[in-house]
């Protein structure tokens, strides 16, 4: 366990930073209670698939989003490989956008 | 890096988290259920702007302002805000205070309930599981981990936080401060003395 007082990094890696601000907004503008969120990821902590702190705010979000009906698991799964295909697709240097190179 | 040749010359497709949450945003913002702008704004402010210099803040103002420590003890929520502290995660907030008697110690067993108004987000450590499943079960020696030890004559309190209520610790004012300015105390406040993991040093 770390004890030291020192101020840390807020977010390890920038996906971190936008799956809590999705997670914030979605349930300030009503889409969910914040109880539902923590129930959710307290769900995914105890579930234990994944010692990630972020990793399982992630599946929670996914979940939640979900079980709300604002998408679907087929339409996030699509759009996944939206982007990778972006990524693959666009030279370096050049900003990524979906369907780019197609 | 290898991939950059196996691409030759496009762009390394990132890790599975980061597309998932891509793939969520992008899905989200098309439907209009979020603005981009919005979260920018709220990673900022959690990245530059919300920590615990707002809480150290509050307890300087209780310790120098026994009216305003009254008024935080009977309402923390309402007093926080005196400060223009609030929004998300900082509306019930329990101030808990220390005293000769009592150490309070503060825990989210099930995820990370904590009151990101005063405190901004939790450590590492406050998340994990070891803190979680040990701080009620073990609380004295979870402090001894932290380098504090509770005398047997001191109650310690273990408070488990929820989505609905959270806490922040008044630490004790240490002896010798009784000179210095409200700004000059609450740069003796820590992050960990308002968790209750640690108490206020003298300078």
């Amino acid at each position: 366990m770390t004890t030291l007082n020192q101020p840390e990094k807020v977010f390890a890696e920038p996906w971190e930073a936008q799956a809590f601000a999705l997670a914030v907004k979605l349930s300030e503008q009503g889409y969910f209670t914040w109880k539902e969120w923590s129930e959710a990821l307290a769900a995914e902590i105890k579930a234990g698939v994944d010692q990630s702190y972020y990793r399982n705010w992630l599946r929670a979000l996914e979940l939640l989003v979900t079980a709300k009906g604002l998408t679907t698991p087929d339409a996030i799964e699509t759009r996944k490989e939206a982007w990778a295909d972006a990524y693959r697709h666009t030279p370096h240097g050049k900003p990524v956008v979906l369907n780019a190179g197609r | 890096m290898s991939e950059h040749d196996h691409h030759h010359g496009h762009q390394a497709v990132p890790s599975d988290p980061t597309l998932r949450v891509k793939a969520l945003e992008s899905l989200l913002v098309e439907k209009g259920l979020v603005d981009p702008a919005a979260l920018d704004a709220l990673i900022d402010t959690y990245e530059h702007k919300v920590g615990p210099r707002n809480g150290a803040r509050v307890v300087a103002r209780a310790w120098v302002d026994p009216a305003y420590k009254r008024r935080l003890l009977a309402d923390a929520t309402s007093a926080i805000a005196e400060l223009g502290y609030g929004g998300a995660q900082g509306e019930h907030v329990l101030a808990l205070e220390n005293t000769p008697q009592v150490h309070n110690l503060v825990v989210c067993t099930l995820c990370s309930c904590y009151p990101w108004s005063v405190l901004g987000l939790p450590p590492a450590w406050y998340k994990s599981a070891p803190y979680r499943s040990r701080a009620v079960i073990d609380p004295r020696g979870v402090l001894r981990e932290f380098g504090l030890e509770i005398a047997e004559d001191v109650e310690v309190r273990v408070w488990d936080s929820t989505a609905e209520l959270r806490y922040l610790v008044l630490p004790e004012r240490p002896a010798g401060t009784e000179k210095m300015t409200e700004d000059q105390l609450a740069s003796l406040v820590t992050r960990d003395a308002m968790v209750g993991v640690a108490k206020v040093k003298p300078a």
